[in-house]
């Protein structure tokens, strides 16, 4: 990081508040209506994100898990969107608020990095203007103060040249420096929460490795609480403390990412897993998990992901197909929850890695 | 950029050469005798006619004619006819044998009423347009956003001319609600309020298409990531809409207002026709009828130049608003 000459020493947070639950996501569905029917997009989710953590929320493309963290910031149409349960953030409840809390809220409490920097930012609006916009719109300050504010924070997220920089437009920007740009303006309010969806998806190998250190880093001196969005595992085992796994809506296998990775305890998590390419393996092909995500119009019965399940027989009667599995913590792990029917899902996946 | 300017300019004028030539093979060649039209065939004798097309020069070859017109373009000319000289400076577009007055006497004079009419109706489409297309868009799906859409489709849907006509016809001549045209001359102030009708029906009619081109860009912008990352950083919606939303919406209406403007400044033809305005489309058509051929070409060659330029004034203005645009 370069030698910056922030003034985000405001922060109060740190290690005596480490821990802290900032986000308090409980019982959240967001549905759609749609002319087909209404998407149920989120079911029943619940999840917590600490001051200090990061939380990788991991699963395919809609599996909720963007939808759900646009209902944080209140980015769906409140007049096309159905959501119930309750989102907690800093301690205000969130959700049925109007819309003069969430534009509060925004940036100063939660901010969003995007995924595409490139379509994230305003193509007509020079760089430093849409970080100093952000900042002036909750501070009480001058253009000339906000501007300023703006290029420390393109320098503290490594962008070389700052008070160049923030007078160029985002299409003079390289996709890495977009990123870092979109940093710098999540960042700019100090937000005890930060949401990364899919950061590092639009970027280059070498530059997502950079974008995620920079996350990493960030969160270590401003002690905020990060939520990672993506589908890459390899992201998650470098960045995240903590784990959700979300399939169809729901989650499905929350614990200590490094624990999860190396052993999975849910059918799901483990074929996410088995299904990422091995260096040294030389495959004819990928062990890809059979099926496709179910529509989110139509769930299936019982358990979402009993479709695509191998091991469904190994579960007695017909609960998979009939009942939704509830949070149970995994027999033999600790510190690890699932939504699954397996009596011994440890051993059942354990056996079955052997097998191959 | 200036470099880019004086490229476009270029092209510009090589565009305009390309027209002028054209429309004076297509009129002059045309098997039409502007002689014939001073001088009725029925009561006109052979010689006579010969008379008429030796002072108009018509006898002479095609080429030294054109060279004529041409060179008139750049350094005037003296046209003389039936005894009298009348010299037409430069950029000389002929000399209308009709009613014997140089033709730029006879555009340039009208222009400014045509300029008016242009601007005024574009004030009416612009405004009814875009304010509409935006509140459309912003109420997405409402009864609101269908009433909008469905009353510009109506607009859109009734022949222009009918409507021109009722206009012209229940207000203004009937009702006497809206003044008749009254020329410049008579006082400025009744001029603009004879083209008051005009301008409304025009720009009304006109704002239909306005509507649902601002509808449709800001739908597009509206749904754009970067709209979404404006409303998170928790600007006011307000701030959402207009400085993030509409001022990206703003730059494919430009170019299709830019061409309509310069639709306008050649002429408004029907509209002209029918409240009586003396602008160059009512001139043109007149010229057709009396197959007025200098009037007709130099019509033609002003609309080229109109309309080259109100291209490199969009492209030019493209990149104002766009940054991304560069002019090389």
């Amino acid at each position: 990081m370069s030698t910056s000459t922030n003034t985000v020493s405001t922060r109060t947070a740190g290690a005596n508040t480490a821990g802290e639950v900032v986000l308090d996501v409980s019982d959240l569905s967001v549905a759609f209506p749609t002319e087909e029917g209404l998407v149920q997009a989120v079911s029943n989710l619940s999840y917590q994100a600490r001051l200090g953590r990061t939380l990788a929320i991991v699963g395919e493309s809609g599996s909720g898990k963007s939808v759900s963290s646009m209902a944080v910031l209140g980015l769906h149409n409140p007049k096309r969107t159905r959501i119930t349960g309750s989102i907690k953030l800093d301690g205000l409840e969130l959700v049925g608020a109007p819309a003069s809390t969430f534009q509060k809220i925004r940036s100063t409490k939660a901010a969003m990095v995007f995924q595409d920097p490139q379509s994230s930012l305003h193509p007509f609006h020079k760089i430093g203007k849409q970080i100093a916009e952000a900042y002036q719109a909750h501070n009480k300050v001058s253009k000339q103060i906000a501007h300023k504010r703006a290029v420390e924070m393109l320098d503290l997220v490594g962008i070389p040249n700052p008070q160049r920089r923030a007078n160029q437009y985002p299409h003079e920007f390289s996709g890495g420096m977009r990123q870092r740009a979109m940093i710098a303006l999540g960042l700019v309010n100090n937000p005890k929460l930060l949401i990364a969806d899919e950061p590092t998806t639009a970027l280059d190998v070498t530059v997502q490795a950079q974008i995620l250190d920079l996350v990493n880093d960030l969160q270590k001196e401003f002690g905020s609480a990060v939520i990672l969005i993506t589908h890459d595992l390899a992201v998650v085992a470098e960045t995240a403390d903590d784990i959700l796994v979300m399939y169809a809506g729901r989650g499905v296998e929350k614990g200590s990412a490094k624990e999860v990775l190396a052993q999975p305890s849910m059918p799901y998590t483990y074929g996410l897993l088995q299904s990422l390419p091995s260096h040294s393996e030389d495959l004819d092909e990928l062990k890809a998990i059979p099926g496709a995500p179910p529509s989110l119009l139509n769930l299936p019965s019982g358990c979402s992901f009993h479709p695509r399940c191998q091991f469904k027989d190994q579960v007695p009667g017909d609960a998979c197909f009939t009942q939704l599995p509830e949070w149970r913590p995994t027999p033999g792990l600790s510190n690890r929850e699932i939504r699954c029917h397996l009596a011994d899902p440890v051993a059942t996946l354990q056996l079955d890695e052997g097998a191959r | 950029m200036l470099i880019y300017i004086l490229r476009r300019l270029a092209l510009a004028l090589s565009v305009v050469l390309a027209t002028m030539v054209s429309a004076f093979l297509l009129f002059f060649a045309a098997p039409s005798d502007p002689a014939l039209a001073l001088c009725p065939e029925s009561k006109c004798p052979p010689e006579r006619l010969a008379q008429i097309s030796a002072s108009l020069g018509l006898d002479r070859p095609l080429r030294q004619q054109f060279f004529e017109y041409f060179s008139g373009l750049f350094v005037g000319r003296d046209f003389t006819y039936a005894g009298d000289t009348v010299h037409c400076s430069a950029p000389c577009l002929g000399f209308s044998f009709l009613t014997r007055q140089s033709v730029n006497d006879e555009l340039f004079s009208r222009f400014p009423n045509t300029v008016v009419l242009a601007i005024m109706a574009a004030i009416v489409f612009v405004t009814v347009g875009v304010v509409t297309g935006i509140a459309a868009a912003v109420r997405r799906g409402t009864a609101a956003d269908r009433l909008i859409v469905g009353a510009s489709q109506v607009l859109g849907a009734i022949p222009y001319y009918v409507l021109a006509l009722l206009v012209a016809l229940y207000p203004v001549i009937l009702w006497h609600v809206l003044p008749q045209f009254s020329p410049m001359s008579e006082g400025f102030g009744r001029f603009l309020l004879g083209l008051l009708a005009p301008a409304l029906i025009l720009g009304l009619v006109t704002s239909a298409s306005y509507t649902r081109y601002t509808r449709n860009s800001m739908l597009e912008t509206l749904s754009m990531d970067y709209v979404r990352t404006a409303r998170s950083k928790g600007i006011p919606e307000r701030t959402v809409l207009f400085q993030h939303g509409f001022r990206a919406a703003m730059s494919p209406i430009l170019t299709i207002l830019g061409l309509d403007i310069a639709y306008l400044l050649t002429g408004t033809l029907i509209t002209e026709q029918i409240f009586g305005v003396d602008g160059i489309g009512r001139r043109t058509i007149q010229a057709f009828r009396s197959q007025d051929l200098p009037v007709i070409m130099g019509s033609v060659l002003m609309t080229a130049v109109i309309i080259v330029v109100m291209n490199l004034i969009v492209d030019i203005g493209y990149s104002l608003v766009d940054p991304r645009v560069r002019l090389s």
